[in-house]
């Protein structure tokens, strides 16, 4: 059997077609879900994606947490429904308070696009079990609001209960103990700055590589799923 | 009908004198603002013998924008003629110049539509929005036929690179393009950022977008059928670059008015990008019998254009708008403001009654606002009403299609001669080796040639992931099948400094490095998209500037078989300040720059070619005939300060020959980098191919070489000249391939190996390859960051 995953379009997101590109390059069956639907058509798996939602006017990911499927997909989260947040969709995670702490606006003021060597922190997530512990990987960052913060009490927590899954191996944006990923305690739930899904073919990934480093994300999963 | 909870009464009758078409008609005398508007008097002596009687003030409004330079290329239309009628036989061509957007066969089932358009005057004024918004012009141009946007590039020209007015210009521009391109989830995959001081003043903004759509999926701008509605959707329409209008408003209003608003339209992306997502659900489902985009001059031209277009190809046609159905931002607007109202993110579409629900049940998925203000008619005009009150009533053609035409005169510059004749001979030139190091540093660092990961950070060019080659490769290349890997080249080339020494071959001399470059990635160039700008046509100088140059282009476009699909013209870019360059009555306006759009199509994206040095021990081939050409080089302008003398020659059937090869080296797998070789001349080209691969380079300049420049390495190096590409080739396929150069009678040369960690040019100089991309890094954080 496959496993369907479920990608989320809220209007304003940007990156949902690559989301679902990378679903289907692993092998798992990807289904578009639509913002105002509460409903999350028997998906194993969700996944946030990278853009704007709403605009991002008022704060990244403000707006998106108080659509209908978000209802459907906290509720689905403390269950233990596998849910992803790509850039964007780690905003949405972090106002939804599935996950700790918040994104702001990166120390240089700058938006920055470029690919990032991180490494990856803990496999004990179902998103990351493909990858090793302190595997260096590349993966691009495109975000203007992509510094990670929260307060030291947290930060520590995060730290003592090995829920940080990758950090920046050269700092782009100030983001707090070089953090890029988290996870909440169950494992389920996590958030990454950096963008998976646009390292996951030769022809498009980074440049001179390695181009698909973000593979291991959804291998991960699909994996699991299978299993299960 | 609308999607959205009527607005508030809208009380536009309070003090406002609606100017109707009756009160026209019995008030001949009234004097009217026209030269306020830019309404010449011979031209509002015309509007009153086409209507039988004085415009409304409405209607004065509409003819003031439609017959506007920007909207009516009165001035350049008798020139951009020869892009029709030089157009080469193509069998390509879907769509021509004068719609939307030219649309081209790519093959398969696939067409792609691309244009570029300026926002030169906006940007200075204003640079975020005026850079953002036109971004989300050009894209609407693109959806308009059809299409799915799916890539934007940005040539870019500003003042000095050290000049205080550059750092309130560049940055914002750059976080314009940036913040609108990006929230629309279009990447941005090329263009470029130069600098010289005579666009101080008068920045060059342009921006091109590129779509695809299925062949049968073509729209068009035509408003067809009788009792069909006309659809207004999107964003609301406010007081944001309503320009001149507010001459007609004033006349009636004192006060009580929200302020004056700022002439340069204000962008949402979001709502664009929504707007592009229902527009593309809504063409799916084939609901519309026309489509077209609310830009420049607005609601009057989307209606005329509409109207006459489909007069024109129906023989029958007409349209009635209700005006005061609009839906608005700022409720005080009067008629005259809403028609010239310039607010962004706006869409009309035509569609019949049977679609008109299901039309409006996709806005409403994707909460976009829509009313039907209109119907189609078969009248013959264009009227409309303002509660009830009939403001408009004339011939559409004689708004869209009937502007004035003007035959600018125009003549050679009399200084023209004095700087063809200050040639760059003599000019110092470095002649140790030592001095050959220092120049290559200097002109990597110079702000020209220097890295610019700085902007192109700030812009996506990864979103959609089918971006193959972007930013720092010869080309942008998409690809638009993921299952035949079909896929699409683009390259923007513009020099102005060549077309200040020779418009004519200016011109050309942009076409043929947009099409190297194109062809240097392994694509065969196809179609050509321009944008032409220029300083005053009023100016003969300049009038003669503009005439060689789109007479060197179209003849060019001829001989490579690549029709101009569409464009724009931008002019009156010159400013009264007094600094001058080379003298006379042309010193305030800019160097004349058209720059050319190539579209090249590629078969298998996996196939393209890359300009980096990745494989040690490849050969590196020099393609081309060199010569020792300086003027309007960057050597000449960074070292010298010095524009003078002919820019390089331009040979058209070489460029053919040599894109041949590249396409051909690309194809069989022979090629592993190659690199147009264009500003900076050889050594950069080879500099920046071997920083990119992070892998050096041995040269040694061959006599084949030296002999065509007078043994002076200097030259080998430097020299400018076009047609020309280095490329590197595994040494396996080094017969291969310099046999088939040899076979096909284009010169190539051996000049070295990809080799170690330095670029060392044998007998001259060693640069290891960390000094050099210190040099080329440092220059922009160094300014901007």
């Amino acid at each position: 059997m496959s496993a369907r995953i479920g990608v989320v379009t809220f209007p304003g997101s940007q990156d949902d077609q690559d989301a679902l590109r990378a679903v289907a390059r692993v092998g798992a069956e990807p289904v578009a879900l639509w913002h105002r639907d509460a409903d999350l058509h028997q998906v194993d798996a969700v996944i946030l994606p990278g853009g704007f939602s709403y605009g991002d006017y008022l704060r990244a990911g403000a707006i998106a947490r108080f659509s209908p499927v978000m209802e459907a997909v906290i509720a689905g989260a403390r269950e233990g429904l596998p849910v992803l947040g790509i850039c964007n969709g780690f905003q949405v995670l972090c106002e939804s308070h599935l996950l700790p702490g918040a994104l702001i606006r990166n120390g240089g003021l700058l938006f920055i696009n470029r690919d990032e060597r991180l490494r990856v922190e803990s496999t004990a997530t179902a998103w990351t079990t493909d990858y090793a512990v302190g595997q260096e990987i590349v993966i691009p960052i495109k975000n203007g609001e992509g510094r990670f913060t929260a307060d030291e009490h947290t930060l520590d927590e995060l730290e003592a209960e090995g829920r940080v899954i990758a950090r920046y191996l050269n700092n782009p944006n100030g983001s707090a103990r070089d953090i890029a990923g988290i996870a909440n305690a169950a494992g389920n739930v996590v958030g990454l700055m950096p963008h998976p899904e646009h390292a996951v073919e030769e022809l498009t990934g980074p440049y001179p590589g390695p181009a698909t480093d973000g593979l291991p994300f959804f291998t991960s999963i699909l994996k699991q799923l299978v299993a299960a | 009908m609308t999607t959205q909870p009527a607005q508030p009464a809208q009380q536009a009758q309070r003090q406002y004198a609606v100017d109707t078409v009756e009160n026209a008609a019995v008030t001949p005398e009234t004097e009217q603002p026209y030269a306020a508007l830019g309404v010449k008097p011979d031209e509002y002596d015309r509007i009153r013998e086409i209507l039988g009687r004085r415009p409304t003030s409405s209607e004065l409004a509409m003819y003031s924008v439609m017959w506007s330079e920007h909207c009516s290329y009165k001035s350049s239309k008798v020139h951009l003629k020869q892009f029709g009628d030089k157009a080469p036989e193509v069998d390509f061509l879907l769509v021509g110049p004068g719609e939307n957007a030219g649309v081209v066969d790519v093959g398969g089932d696939l067409a792609v539509t691309f244009k570029i358009e300026s926002h030169n005057h906006p940007s200075y004024v204003e640079p975020y929005q005026g850079a953002a918004t036109g971004v989300g012009g050009i894209v609407r141009d693109i959806l308009t036929m059809g299409a799915r946007p799916i890539a934007v590039m940005d040539p870019l020209r500003f003042g000095a690179a050290d000049a205080p007015d550059t750092h309130r210009v560049l940055p914002g521009v750059v976080r314009g393009i940036g913040g609108y391109g990006n929230s629309l989830g279009l990447p941005n995959i090329g263009g470029e950022v130069v600098f010289d001081p005579c666009y101080a003043g008068n920045p060059l903004v342009n921006a091109l977008a590129v779509g695809v759509m299925k062949k049968s999926e073509i729209k068009l701008a035509q408003a067809h059928g009788p009792g069909n509605k006309v659809v207004l959707f999107g964003a609301r329409t406010g007081g944001d670059g309503i320009g001149g209008a507010s001459v007609l408003a004033s006349a009636t209003f004192d006060d009580g008015r929200p302020s004056k608003r700022p002439s340069v339209q204000v962008g949402d992306p979001f709502m664009e990008k929504v707007l592009i997502e229902c527009c593309l659900e809504i063409f799916a489902e084939d609901l519309v019998v026309g489509i077209q985009d609310l830009g420049a001059a607005g609601l009057s031209c989307a209606t005329t254009e509409l109207a006459a277009a489909g007069m024109v190809s129906a023989g029958v046609g007409g349209m009635d708008v209700q005006l005061d159905l609009a839906p608005l931002r700022d409720a005080t607007l009067v008629p005259e403001e809403i028609l010239m109202s310039e607010s962004q993110e706006r869409m009309m579409a035509v569609v019949t009654p049977a679609n008109v629900e299901r039309f409006f049940e996709l806005c409403e998925k994707w909460d976009v606002t829509a009313t039907v203000i209109g119907t189609v008619t078969d009248t013959g005009r264009l009227r409309m009403t303002w509660h009830g009150e009939t403001i408009v009533d004339v011939d559409p053609r004689t708004l869209a299609h009937q502007g004035p035409v003007y035959h600018r005169p125009y003549h050679r510059p009399v200084w023209q001669d004095d700087l063809q004749a200050d040639t760059p001979d003599s000019l110092s030139r470095p002649k140790t080796g030592e001095e050959l190091r220092e120049t290559v540093l200097r002109l990597l660092a110079s702000p020209n040639l220097a890295d610019k990961s700085w902007v192109l950070e700030q812009y996506d060019h990864r979103v959609r992931g089918n971006t193959v080659l972007a930013h720092g490769e010869d080309s942008g290349m998409l690809r638009l099948d993921e299952e035949s890997n079909l896929g699409i080249a683009l390259a923007t080339d513009g020099n102005g400094r060549y077309t200040k020494l020779d418009p004519y071959t200016g011109a050309q001399l942009a076409l043929a490095e947009a099409y190297r470059n194109v062809a240097a990635t392994g694509a065969r160039p196809l179609a050509v998209t321009d944008c032409l700008n220029f300083g005053s046509p009023e100016d003969p100088e300049v009038m003669w500037q503009f005439a060689e140059a789109t007479r060197g282009l179209a003849d060019a476009c001829q001989v490579l078989g690549t029709p101009v699909t569409g464009g724009n013209v931008s002019f009156y870019n010159q400013t009264q300040r007094s600094a001058s360059s080379a003298g006379g009555a042309v010193s305030q306006a800019i160097h004349p720059t058209p720059i050319v759009g190539v579209l090249g199509v590629i078969d298998d994206v996996t196939r393209r070619t890359r300009l980096a040095f990745e494989q040690e021990g490849d050969i590196l081939l020099l393609l081309g005939d060199t010569r020792d050409e300086f003027g309007g080089s960057e050597w000449a302008h960074v070292v010298h300060g010095h524009l003078g003398g002919l820019p390089p020659k331009v040979d058209l059937e070489r460029e053919r020959l040599l894109a041949e090869v590249l396409i051909a080296g690309s194809r069989d797998g022979m090629l592993s980098a190659a690199h147009d070789l264009s500003d900076g001349g050889l050594i950069q080209a080879v500099v920046e191919s071997a920083l990119r691969g992070g892998h050096g380079a041995r040269i040694v300049l061959p006599e084949t070489v030296l002999d065509q420049v007078n043994g002076d390495p200097f030259a080998a190096l430097f020299a400018e000249s076009a047609g020309r590409a280095v490329v590197a080739v595994p040494r396996s396929e080094e017969l291969r391939f310099t046999d088939m150069c040899r076979f096909r009678g284009l010169p190539v040369a051996r000049i070295g190996v990809v080799d170690g960690d330095a670029v060392e040019v044998q007998g001259q100089f060693s640069l290891p390859l960390d000094e050099l991309r210190r040099a080329h890094t440092h220059t922009f954080p160094a300014l901007f960051g």
